[in-house]
This record gives C-alpha cells, sequence and structure tokens, in this order.
C-alpha cells in the first residue's frame, strides 16, 4: 500500500514536471560562447528587507547584461543578513546599519583571512509619519509634536500642541490610535533617532532598533503597520515612503518651514551628512545630520548599505561582486532601483566615493 | 504452522517477520536519533542565555526567566483560547459529517474540510489582519462598552482590532480542519454494531453517539486536540503578523498590548538578533518544547486512563 | 412499544411527534425573525449596511432554543434533547464554515485573476519588475521539496506507527510515543535551524543551502504528525479481524500488510494528505535553508529554491512600484497551493478507495 501510495505521489510528480518541464519562458539560456559577458556564477545576498525592492531591480538589470549570472537576494533582515555575511554563507550583506566595532574586531570566514569588511551606502529612503484621520490631508508636525504623540503623552487629535501648527484644519476630538514597529528593524532605528536627535528633551530615551515605549498597537513590518493604519480611523504610525501606499504622509518642520516629503529631500540630507569617524580605510559608513538644514530636506532618512569584503577568499566571488556593486553605485543601477523601490538615487558626490571604494575590491 | 514435537509448539521464527519487525524497530530508532540531536542542538545554542549575566540580555531583562515569562503566557493564552473554540466545534463538525449528514454532502463536505488544512499561515495572516480584525472590530468595541465589568473585556479597547482574541479565533480556524479530520475518522470507525445496539434499545440519535461513538473515540478526540494544539502552540507567521504584541502578562482580551507567543517572538526578532539575543531566542523555542511536552504528557496521562477502549490492547 | 403506549390521541403512530419539516419551519422563522430585529436595529442607528453574519448567527442561536422548547412541550425531554443537539451540530457546522467560506472567499477572488494568465505557469521572477512574470521556479520548488519530504517521512512515520501499535512494548515502545508528542511541539522555525546546523555541519559549506534541505527540515515536523494520526487509525483496526488472520495461520508481517493496513488505508492517507498538507505551506523552516530566489532550479540537491509560501510572503512584504501586480501573484500563489492539495487530496482518496476493504459504510 506504502508503495502503491508513494508511486501515485510520484505518479503526479511525473505529470506534474511533464507539464513544468520545459524551461521558463522569460528564461532563456544563451547560447554558448555567445554571451556578450564573460561573468558566470551565483552570488548570494542576504540582508534588509528595506532594500529588498531595489535589490530586485539591481539584480534584473545586472541579469540582463550578464545572462549567465544569477543574484539572489534574500530579504531575511540587516541583522540577519550581518550574521550570514560574517559566518560566510552570503556573499555579501544588505544593512540598514553599518557594522558595528565588535563586529568589525571579529573574524569574516568569507574574506581573505586578513581581510576585513567595508560598508557602501547605495540606499537611500525616506521614512514617513503615515495617519488616517477622516477629513485631514494635510497635517503638518514638528518633531516634539511627533515626538510626544508617538511617546503617549499627546493622545487627543485635537490637542493644542497640533491644533496649533494646523490652522484652519478641522481635528476630530477623537483618542490618537498609534502603530508602531512590532519587530526591531533599522526603520524604528532612523526614527528614533531623528527624535531622540531633534527633540532630545520630549522623546527623552536614546536611539533604539526596538521600539521603546508601551503605547499603541505594534505591527510586523512596513506593511504591517500601513495596513493596521489603514484599517483604522484616527491612527497614526511611521513607515518607509515607499510603503505608505494611498496614506497621508504628514508635512515635517525642517528648519523654520514645513516640508512635505520627497525622495530628493532625503539624499539631500544624506548628501551633506559627514561620514562617520574610526572606520577602517574605504568604509563608508554615514553619520546622518539630522539637525540639518537643507533647503527642501527629509531628515527622517535610512540610509542602507551593502556590505562586502575588501578581500574575498576566493578571486572568482571577488570578481563577481565587484561587477555587481559596480552596477549599483552607476548612475544607470541608481535610477533603476530608485523607480522600482521609490527611493532616491545617492547623490554623484557620494556615488564617485564608492565607486573609488569598490574599485580597491580584490 | 509446524510442531516439533507432540506438547510444544513454536512459533517458526519467518524472514519476513523479522525483516519487518526490524524494519519498523528501526523506524522508531530513527525519531529517537533525530528528536535528540534537535534537543542537544537547542541545548547547546541556548546555553549562552541561560547562564547569561543579567544586563546583557534582549530589553534588559534581570535574567532570561524574567525575560521568556510574558511569552510563555502568551503562549498557553492564545492556544488555550484557541482550543476553547476549536475543540467543541470541530467535534460538531465531525459529527455532523460522519453521522448526520446524508452520506453523499458528508464526502464532500469532508474534502472540502480536508483542503483547508492547505492554506498557508502567510494567507491566514492576510485574512486575519484584512477580513477578520476590521470586522470584529466593531463587536470588540460593543462588548468593551457593554460588557467591560467582565474581567476579559475590560482595558481600553483597540482601535484596529489584532487583539489576542483574534489571534485565538485565526488559530481556531488554521486547527479545526487538522482536528476536524482526525475526529472524523475516529467516528467513522465506531464498530457499527455498538451503534445498532443502542439504536435498537430505543436510543435517540444523540444518546447512541453519547453512550457508543463519545466513549470509544474519546482517545482520538484527545490526539486530535493535541495535533491542534501543537500546531497553535508553535504557529509563527499568522500570529507574527496579526497580533499587536507587548511583552505583557494581561488577561485583557480587547486591547492593544497583547501577550505575545514564543513562536510569535521568535518569528518577530529572529532577523535583527545578533550575539546573544539569538541564543536568548534559541532558548525560548526550547522553552516552547518543554511546554508542548508537559501538555502532551498530561493528555498523554488522561487517553492511556482509558486504554480499555482501543481496539488493539 | 406495544403496551406502554396508552395515548389517548387518534393516530397513534404520528402521536407526540413534532410534524415533518416542523424545523426547517422553526429555522427560516429563526432567521426572518433575527433579521427584523437588526433591521430594527439599523433604522433606530441611521446605519444602512445589513449585518447579515449577525442574523444568521443569532438567527441560528435563537432556532437551537425554540427547537428544544417546542419539542420539549410536544415530544418530552429525551426526543427534546437529540433535537437540541442535533441543532447545536448544525449550528457549530455553520459557525466552522462562516470564516471557512470568508478565508476561501478572500483566496478565490483575489486568486483567480492572476491565476488564469498563461504566464502565471510558464515564466518564473526572473528579471520580471513590474506586471507579468509567474511562479513556475516556486511551483517547483514547493512540489520538490514536498515531495521528498513525503518519501522522507511516510516510511519512517508508518512504519513507527506499527511498530508501535503492533509490535512496540515496554520502555522502548514508551519512549517513543512519548518522543513523537515532544517532536510535535518543536517549533518550526526551531526544525529549519535545526536542518541548516546539520548540513553545515556534515558539508563543512556555512553558505549550504539546497532544497533537501528543506525536506529535511519539513520531515521534522511532518513525521509526528504521520505517526499520530496513523497510530490512532492503526489502533481502531479491530482485534478479532488480527486474531482471525493469526488463526488461518497467516505470519504476522502479512497479517500487518494485507490485513490491518488495508483495514485502515482511509484513515491513513487522511493522515498522509493532513500532513502534507501542515507542512506544504510552511515559510518559517525555508527560510534559512532553502533560501530565496527569482530563478527556476531543478535541482534538487544544490542551490537555493523557491516555494510557494515564500514567494506569496515576499510578494507581500515588497510591493513594487505597481502594489497591484504583487498582490496579484501572491493570492494566486496562495490559490495555487491550495489546488496542488487538492489533487493530492483526491488522489489520496482514490488510493483509499481502491484498497480499503467494502464495509457497511
Amino acid at each position: 500500500m506504502k508503495i502503491a501510495r508513494s508511486g501515485a505521489l510520484v505518479a503526479i510528480a511525473l505529470a506534474g514536471a511533464l507539464a513544468l518541464s520545459s524551461c521558463a519562458a522569460n528564461e532563456t539560456t544563451p547560447p554558448l560562447g555567445s554571451s556578450a559577458s564573460p561573468l558566470t556564477g551565483t552570488l548570494n545576498g542576504i540582508g534588509s528587507s528595506a532594500q529588498a525592492n531595489a535589490q530586485t531591480a539591481w539584480a534584473a538589470g545586472f541579469q540582463t547584461a550578464n545572462s549567465a549570472v544569477t543574484v539572489n537576494y534574500d530579504s531575511q533582515g540587516s541583522g540577519a543578513g550581518r550574521k550570514a555575511f560574517i559566518a560566510g554563507s552570503a556573499d555579501f550583506a544588505g544593512s540598514d546599519a553599518a557594522l558595528s566595532s565588535d563586529e568589525l574586531a571579529g573574524k569574516f570566514v568569507g574574506c581573505a583571512a586578513d581581510s576585513k569588511a567595508i560598508d557602501l551606502p547605495i540606499y537611500i529612503s525616506p521614512i514617513g509619519v503615515v495617519y488616517n484621520v477622516p477629513g485631514v490631508t494635510d497635517l503638518k508636525l514638528d518633531a516634539p509634536t511627533i515626538a510626544g504623540i508617538f511617546k503617549g503623552t499627546i493622545t487627543k487629535w485635537d490637542d493644542p500642541a497640533i491644533a496649533a501648527q494646523n490652522a484652519g484644519t478641522t481635528l476630530p476630538s477623537a483618542t490618537i490610535v498609534v502603530v508602531h514597529r512590532s519587530d526591531d528593524s533599522g526603520t524604528t532605528e532612523n526614527f528614533t533617532d531623528y527624535l531622540a536627535t531633534v527633540a532630545p528633551d520630549a522623546w527623552g530615551v536614546p536611539t533604539s532598533q526596538t521600539w521603546p515605549f508601551k503605547v499603541g498597537d505594534a505591527a510586523k513590518g512596513n506593511q504591517g503597520v500601513v495596513s493596521a493604519v489603514t484599517s483604522a480611523q484616527n491612527s497614526i504610525g511611521y513607515a518607509d515612503q515607499s510603503a505608505a501606499g494611498s496614506l497621508s504622509i504628514a508635512q515635517l518642520k525642517v528648519g523654520g518651514t514645513y516640508e512635505a516629503i520627497t525622495t530628493e529631500g532625503a539624499a539631500a540630507v544624506v548628501g551633506a551628512s559627514p561620514l562617520a569617524t574610526g572606520r577602517p580605510a574605504n568604509d563608508l559608513a554615514i553619520t546622518i545630520d539630522r539637525k540639518s538644514a537643507v533647503a527642501g530636506g527629509w531628515p527622517i532618512a535610512l540610509v542602507s548599505y551593502m556590505i562586502v569584503c575588501q578581500t574575498y577568499a576566493d578571486a572568482a566571488r571577488a570578481t563577481l561582486v565587484k561587477a555587481y556593486a559596480t552596477y549599483v553605485a552607476s548612475a544607470e543601477g541608481q535610477a533603476a532601483g530608485a523607480a522600482q523601490a521609490k527611493s532616491a538615487p545617492i547623490s554623484s558626490e557620494l556615488a564617485a566615493k564608492v565607486v573609488a571604494s569598490i574599485a580597491t575590491i580584490k | 504452522m509446524s510442531t516439533d514435537k507432540i506438547g510444544i509448539i513454536r512459533t517458526k521464527v519467518r524472514a519476513g517477520d523479522r525483516v519487518f519487525s526490524t524494519s519498523t524497530l528501526l523506524a522508531g530508532s530513527v525519531i529517537l536519533v533525530v528528536l535528540a540531536a534537535v534537543a542537544i542542538f537547542l541545548f547547546v545554542q541556548s546555553m549562552p542565555a541561560l547562564v547569561a549575566p543579567p544586563g546583557t540580555l534582549p530589553h534588559g531583562a534581570p535574567s532570561f526567566w524574567s525575560y521568556v515569562f510574558p511569552f510563555v503566557f502568551g503562549t498557553v493564552w492564545a492556544a488555550a483560547i484557541a482550543l476553547l473554540f476549536a475543540i467543541p466545534i470541530s467535534i460538531g463538525v465531525a459529527l455532523f459529517i460522519s453521522h448526520y449528514a446524508p452520506r453523499r454532502i458528508a464526502q464532500l463536505l469532508g474534502y472540502i474540510v480536508d483542503l483547508l488544512a492547505a492554506v498557508p499561515s502567510v494567507v491566514f495572516g492576510l485574512w486575519g489582519i484584512g477580513v477578520l480584525a476590521p470586522t470584529l472590530q466593531p463587536l470588540y468595541k460593543w462588548l468593551n462598552l457593554n460588557l467591560g465589568w467582565i474581567p476579559f473585556f475590560g482595558g481600553q479597547v483597540s482601535g484596529t482590532g489584532r487583539t489576542i482574541l483574534t489571534v485565538g479565533i485565526v488559530l481556531a480556524v488554521m486547527v479545526l480542519p487538522i482536528m476536524t479530520a482526525v475526529c472524523r475518522e475516529i467516528f467513522l470507525q465506531t464498530p457499527r454494531l455498538y451503534e445498532e445496539a443502542a439504536l435498537a434499545l430505543g436510543a435517540t440519535r444523540w444518546e447512541m453517539i453519547r453512550i457508543a461513538v463519545l466513549p470509544f473515540a474519546r482517545p482520538g478526540i484527545i490526539s486530535a486536540a493535541m495535533l491542534g494544539l501543537g500546531r497553535a502552540l508553535g504557529e509563527t507567521l499568522a500570529v507574527a503578523m496579526v497580533l499587536s504584541p507587548a511583552a505583557v502578562v494581561t488577561f485583557f482580551l480587547l486591547t492593544s498590548r497583547n501577550p505575545n507567543t514564543i513562536a510569535g517572538n521568535i518569528a518577530l526578532q529572529f532577523p535583527e538578533a545578533s550575539g546573544i539575543g539569538v541564543n536568548t531566542l534559541i532558548a525560548s523555542g526550547l522553552v516552547l518544547f518543554v511546554i508542548t511536552f508537559i501538555v502532551n504528557a498530561i493528555a498523554r496521562f488522561a487517553v492511556n486512563r482509558r486504554k480499555e477502549f482501543s481496539g488493539a490492547n | 412499544m406495544t403496551a406502554t403506549v396508552t395515548s389517548a390521541l387518534p393516530n397513534s403512530l404520528t402521536a407526540g411527534k413534532l410534524p415533518r419539516g416542523t424545523a426547517w419551519i422553526v429555522l427560516a422563522s429563526s432567521w426572518l425573525l433575527i433579521g427584523i430585529v437588526f433591521w430594527l436595529v439599523n433604522l433606530a442607528d441611521g446605519s444602512n449596511e445589513f449585518n447579515l453574519v449577525g442574523t444568521v448567527f443569532f438567527g441560528t442561536v435563537l432556532f437551537d432554543i425554540a427547537i428544544y422548547v417546542l419539542s420539549w412541550l410536544v415530544e418530552g425531554s429525551r426526543r427534546a434533547k437529540d433535537r437540541l443537539v442535533t441543532a447545536l451540530i448544525a449550528t457549530t457546522f455553520v459557525v466552522a464554515v462562516l470564516p471557512l467560506v470568508s478565508l476561501i472567499d478572500t483566496v478565490v477572488i483575489n486568486g483567480l485573476p492572476g491565476i488564469l494568465k498563461p504566464s502565471f505557469f510558464t515564466e518564473s521572477m526572473r528579471n520580471v519588475l513590474g506586471p507579468g512574470g509567474g511562479a513556475l521556479h516556486a511551483v517547483i520548488g514547493t512540489l520538490e521539496i514536498t515531495m521528498a519530504a513525503t518519501i522522507i517521512s511516510v516510511p519512517i512515520g508508518l512504519l513507527t506507527s506499527i511498530y508501535l501499535v503492533e509490535y512496540g512494548t515496554g520502555a522502548l515502545a514508551r519512549t517513543i510515543t512519548f518522543m513523537v508528542d515532544v517532536m510535535t511541539g518543536i517549533p518550526s522555525i526551531v526544525a529549519g535551524l535545526f536542518a541548516y546546523a546539520l548540513f553545515v555541519l556534515v558539508t563543512g559549506d556555512p553558505g549550504y543551502r539546497s532544497g533537501f534541505g528543506g525536506s529535511v527540515a519539513l520531515s521534522v515536523i511532518m513525521i509526528p504528525v504521520v505517526v499520530r494520526s496513523s497510530e490512532e487509525i492503526l489502533k481502531l483496526v479491530p482485534n478479532e479481524l488480527r486474531e482471525a488472520s493469526f488463526a488461518l495461520g497467516v505470519p504476522k508481517w502479512l497479517t500487518i500488510l494485507k490485513v490491518v493496513l488495508p483495514t485502515a488505508i482511509a484513515g491513513i492517507t487522511t493522515g498522509v494528505t493532513l500532513a502534507i498538507a501542515r507542512v506544504i505551506g510552511e515559510t518559517a523552516p525555508l527560510l534559512l535553508i532553502t533560501g530565496f530566489t527569482s530563478s527556476v532550479n531543478y535541482n534538487l540537491f544544490g542551490d537555493q529554491m523557491m516555494t510557494l509560501p515564500m514567494f506569496i510572503y515576499t510578494q507581500y512584504a515588497n510591493q513594487g512600484p505597481a502594489a497591484a501586480d504583487f498582490l496579484n501573484r501572491a493570492w494566486a500563489s496562495a490559490l495555487t497551493l491550495i489546488l496542488i492539495v487538492m489533487v493530492l487530496n483526491l488522489i489520496a482518496r482514490l488510493v483509499a478507495k481502491y484498497f480499503s476493504p467494502k464495509s457497511g459504510r
């Protein structure tokens, strides 16, 4: 009976395999030797889910140019990406945070014995405060008010602190439903970093990956926050701009004026920010200047890095990674990524630095 | 069939018998080996968290046990809510299919229920946040307003409906197919003679089920509940997507701040965890392991006491 | 029933019984009554959305009470209890069907347009950024990985349950039963971590990824389900059958193979299909060990493989510029997964029907 049953299963398998056996219609195998590119092989990246959409576009662009290469980017999360990269199970990592000094002090299994890894900023995305209040579409907020709302000290939509900034808008006398992330994330880290730097008195706690206050609803991932805010009235949350969908995003007081969210604004702030100090050569970790007064800037920005070895243990790996990173940092790659992820291309000055760093990968 | 000498009947040891019994024994031993391997793996990976000095654990927890306690509570609480819904409903549905519905319809229904076991947990998650939570939210508001004096319904009602009660219902729907299917198979195995004897004595259909079917099926029902419980305790993605969690211990069913489950917490924190955080999460997996074991041991005890009903004892 | 009937009513056969069809009339009027109540409440509130779910639910509850009272008055307490239980069981059925129908409805409505596109089963997601593309790579991955998991788990699980029921006695059998129970509690993500650690240890490659590793992780989850369900079914095979077979001089292994298993085959196949259904939708254990890819990979033993649940999750979590295309593919994949299990189920039922002995049912 057992044999008969597994026989039946094998039969379905065969039938299924027959039906599906022709190669995928969109995967054309180039005739041997005719490929324009000499590169072959598989490149595996693991990391930040913020980068996932941009990586999809980069992989597609790179695979189109080099048809014998397959790029797999697995968006398990920044921490998972760094762990996997350090353990040598990924060829590169995508991470919303640069490698910590502890991580840099350790050993990188995939890299050459005496070599360390470097951080390359390749992805910038603005984070917005999304809200769902019936009849309100042009909410204006400053950092202390945002801190108050997300900390739980401002609990009503018609609170004087909010009303004072939104003269002419009728705000309901409803309780604010705050939605924050339930998982640890780079988005939370950048959002809390902004509040802790710009409104330290109102916020009162340091930057953290984990949501620091016991307030409101929690939801998994940017999509989870956006669905929760969409389904509940009088709610507010924070999410990457690309995930916001049809939700309105509050205008933010930067310097003396209220700015609307733009990807260019985020890129401008990051472009004007200094590199982190005390990093190894060729490492381009950035300390975002949250108090930046760049015109039209959007300081709640997230920078995501591609983490690669300075010298790979395997030379073929190095060639592939180098070619891929070069494509990603190119104007063409940045434009493709930005279009797919609704993110900001890195500024040309920063791109030049990244290209110079990539050139040193061995 | 062979007898050696008069007076002594010795069973001949057949090659087939030996091969067959050895292979079944081997299969059983494979399970022991796999489980031992998993246990060793879990234990080795958990050690750093179990002996960690205070202050190094995530969320500044003073010790591993105070870190894990709210999740243990949440796991048991969510699974209990799920089974509270799922056990009576699955028995009812299984009885409906096995003893009430006309045969043709019953087969179709059984088939549909089996199919539902295949719906992936991601889809349950999407359905939970997109359909179920918004549908239930007005009901929660009403319960909180009118029945808030019952401890379970108190607190500040959730604005999104993504509460532990919603998770309990999602879990109940998830485990329903597997429990129903097992119960149904067991009910169908009730000896026809018992049923006919009961009916012949003038029993109504319910009396027949009560005196013939249910006692016969009790160990099976407990087994089914355990299978369901196993899934409810360990469910990861649906809980992570639907629940609005916080590390709290509360019996309130309708608030935004719900106790998270162990599996849900692992799913949420694992991607960004590093260093001792990973060990802590794996150690919480070990705790889940132990919880399931305790629950199963209790169930085994209950089943063994009724062993006389088994056909093969 | 002869001398005890002392009723003086004209027709003794229908005496003390509710007329046929009473239940249906009571049910319809309960629904109607509750419907009217809800309608009135709506009028009072000024909201215009009719609460159909509430009507069906509370109407059915009212019916349960009404039929009990009615039957108790006319037919006496025993019959009344019988009717109440019948009504309650029908109610549980309605309660169970409501969310399930809602779920299936959501999946079918959202998934059908995607699945009807011809490219869905002929294309992978390689180099696809917006519309188009398909789930071929994920379908292949899911079929191969689940198949391998089944081939590993069913023999081990079934043989173990045979051991437990037919051979096992004493400490070893108790230990195995106990361990199987513990195994049902392994969180799925731990199964994945374990498989990953195992393969890295065996191959010495920290970047090890393959579909087969995923199969091993799924087997860890699947084996206890197979053991547990087949054990229950095998236990229910009457001892009389075994004894009859032994009495005819049939060896034990043949008795098990030819008598016990065929008797239990329907239950066992149900158990196996349930076990497959249980693991085919798993995501967590596959995250680490099978990885992620947009390209087709036929090789179970090397490189990343995509599976349908992973595909659903990534399409949902990483929506590109035109979110609708991504959600379409996610729902279509969910529907595909259900269809695959439906086909498996159908085949299992045919197998069961073909092999199981004819019985009274």
